[in-house]
């Protein structure tokens, strides 16, 4: 659907995007993720045409952007960071304007325009002048203006910037809504809304691409071990000294609990072994009560910060590191897969 | 391009600005056409259109200023140059509806012949001429508007720019005839040229070789050619900066009542010239 090759925008000595590389599927929901300054918005801004880059190409759909720009723009709607509206109209005419811009028949506009206005619900506020409106409905003209025309291609630059909590949950379900028919590219720096919303993240840092996968590969490839956290009624000390003792612990931390009489403990083990039974026998026995205990994820939050934390040096081991473990992942696969296939010829 | 055509034509008049336009406009020719046609019963319309042409250098800066410059600061350039429609129809489409909404006085004062027809004889044909005269100069000073508030996101430096550029330009004769004929006037009158635009392109491009390289060959072939023709040299640079002068063009067609079709031609390439100005400027944006 969109082929990105090489991507370079440089602003005089500043390299915004560094040859950015990566293709989108068809109906999925694509999460650019990335702090500010990442050069998320500039991806953005190139993909639809808004600026051109210094090197490489876009392709959408197979249409260069840069070279049959109004075919490529046909396929693509565009919200970006900032919506673009006009104040002095009512959303009605703006959207009025929008569909005749974008070249649909006049026979389907006020139809579109209906459908559009029930679908992010401005139906009621159509009549008001937009620079009147909330922020949060202004954000939804945005959206509808993006929607217009039904596009394979949705692409949202921080949808959800300025809304309350009630409307961010309903833009959500509007973007997975969306997401059945079209495919939906948004961009954030919000970590819980990419992972809650999209199918396949796109970490980016320095106009580079860092990691991209879904998010349960990204927790679980950055992880490489169990992680345990307990809460244990007992005697600092003593839990310290059992918990060692035990053969297949990497590490722990123990600190004072919130609650009176107990600490909480940190244990990491290897990725194959489950430590758990061990712990649960080993505590019972001692009499010390687990009062909780429960595996935790390293959160996507922790792998974006890993990820995209300003040290160059680690940042590339990281890298390294992260795509190392991503091969050796797909070797197994492939493994599985030809020890399957062999199976099947052996019968 | 229609959708743009008619947003724009609509935003003049959802806001103040093509009211006060279109009055403005109608009131300052109203006063001359009834002091000059009415009251001292001057049988031609020219007259009165040429006193009012000085009022292009406020009326068209406060006209054009926020055509592309408010598009610009809002971000609503985003949603143009991301939609199906080539920057040269969104330029060209906005040039229309500005034209149309500088056509609505000129309609009006198409009435004035036939008032002044009512109380004597007259020419039609050269108070119709001198209108047309009178619409192509503001669609050349529009043109130019147009262009200057694509360089800047500000609206007042937009104005601020096209009035001085206009104005230059409105004073551009008066300003030639100061300069005496003879060659050698010529000569340092170039070399102060070229000086300055080097300079500026050494402002912009930051490169002191090349800026002075230019200034060092131009300064040759200028001299060269001061020693092989001298005749060229007499005179030439009260032509060179008559060029720039958009008003000379049109006293033919307003204050004659002559129809040229060089006048035309100079006109329509002006307004052409300007509008790929403008279309090459936001493209050098995108591509900075």
């Amino acid at each position: 659907m969109i082929e990105v090759k090489n991507l370079v925008k440089q602003y005089g000595d500043h390299i915004a995007v560094d040859h950015l590389s990566f293709t989108v599927e068809k109906g999925q929901i694509y999460g650019f993720l990335g702090p500010n300054g990442a050069g998320k918005s500039t991806t953005m801004n190139i993909m639809t045409g808004y600026l051109s880059a210094t090197e490489g190409e876009v392709l959408i759909n197979g249409h260069n952007i840069f070279e049959e720009p109004e075919e490529a723009k046909k396929c693509i709607g565009y919200l970006p960071e900032q919506p673009p509206l006009y104040m002095d109209m009512t959303p009605l005419e703006y959207l009025y304007f929008v569909a005749e811009l974008k070249k649909i028949p006049k026979a389907d506009r006020a139809q579109m325009i209906a459908d559009i206005m029930k679908l992010v619900k401005i139906t009621d506020v159509c009549e008001r002048l937009i620079r009147n409106l909330s922020k949060g409905y202004k954000q939804r003209v945005g959206l509808a203006q993006a929607i217009m025309g039904y596009p394979e291609i949705i692409i949202l630059d921080e949808p959800t910037v300025g809304l309350d909590p009630k409307q961010i949950i309903e833009i959500r379900d509007l973007i997975k809504t969306l997401s059945e028919k079209h495919t939906v590219i948004l961009s954030s720096h919000i970590l819980s809304e990419v992972s809650a919303v999209c199918d396949y993240v796109m970490i980016i840092a320095h106009g580079k691409l860092v990691a991209s996968d879904t998010p349960d590969n990204l927790s679980k490839l950055m992880l490489g071990s169990n992680v345990l956290d307990l809460t244990i009624k007992g005697n600092k000390t003593m839990i310290h000294e059992m918990v060692s003792a035990l053969p297949d612990i990497d590490s722990m931390e123990v600190h004072d609990s919130a609650e009176p009489g107990c600490v909480d403990i940190v244990v990491k083990s290897p990725q194959n072994v489950d430590v758990r039974e061990e712990l649960f026998y080993k505590f019972s026995e001692a009499k010390c009560p687990i009062m909780m205990m429960k595996s935790s994820n390293m959160s996507l939050e922790e792998v974006f910060l890993e990820l995209t934390t300003d040290k160059a040096s680690t940042k590339q081991e990281k890298k390294k590191t992260f795509f190392k473990k991503k091969e050796e992942e797909n070797k197994k696969e492939e493994n599985k897969e030809e020890k399957e296939s062999s199976n099947e010829s052996n019968i | 391009m229609r959708a743009i055509y008619k947003k724009e034509f609509k935003s003049y008049f959802n806001s103040m600005m093509g009211y006060v336009f279109v009055a403005f406009l109608l009131v300052a020719v109203s006063i001359y056409f009834s002091g000059y046609n009415l009251g001292m019963g001057y049988p031609l319309l020219g007259i009165t259109l040429s006193s009012v042409t000085f009022l292009f250098l406020i009326l068209v800066p406060v006209l054009t200023m926020r055509s592309l410059s408010e598009e610009q600061k809002n971000k609503t350039d985003q949603l143009l140059y991301t939609s199906p429609v080539s920057v040269g129809e969104i330029v060209f489409g906005k040039y229309l509806a500005l034209v149309s909404v500088f056509a609505i006085p000129m309609v009006v004062i198409c009435f004035y012949p036939i008032i002044m027809d009512a109380y004597g004889t007259i020419d039609f044909g050269m108070a119709y001429v001198a209108i047309f005269g009178f619409f192509l100069l503001g669609c050349a000073y529009i043109s130019v508007g147009l262009f200057i508030s694509s360089i800047t996101e500000s609206q007042i430096i937009a104005a601020v720019i096209s009035f001085s550029v206009l104005l230059f330009s409105y004073l551009m004769s008066g300003i030639a005839g100061f300069f005496s004929d003879t060659a050698i006037t010529s000569l340092l009158a170039f070399t102060v040229l070229l000086l300055v635009f080097c300079l500026i392109y050494y402002i912009m491009a930051k490169n002191i070789i090349a800026s002075c390289g230019v200034f060092v060959i131009g300064e040759v072939i200028l001299v060269v050619l001061y020693f092989v023709k001298k005749t060229w040299f007499e005179g030439a640079i009260a032509k060179v900066l008559g060029t720039f002068d958009l008003t000379a063009a049109s006293t033919n067609m307003i204050q004659n009542g002559i129809l040229d079709i060089t006048d035309i031609v100079f006109y329509l390439s002006i307004i052409g010239l300007f509008l790929f100005f403008t279309v090459q400027s936001i493209q050098k944006k995108r591509w900075s």
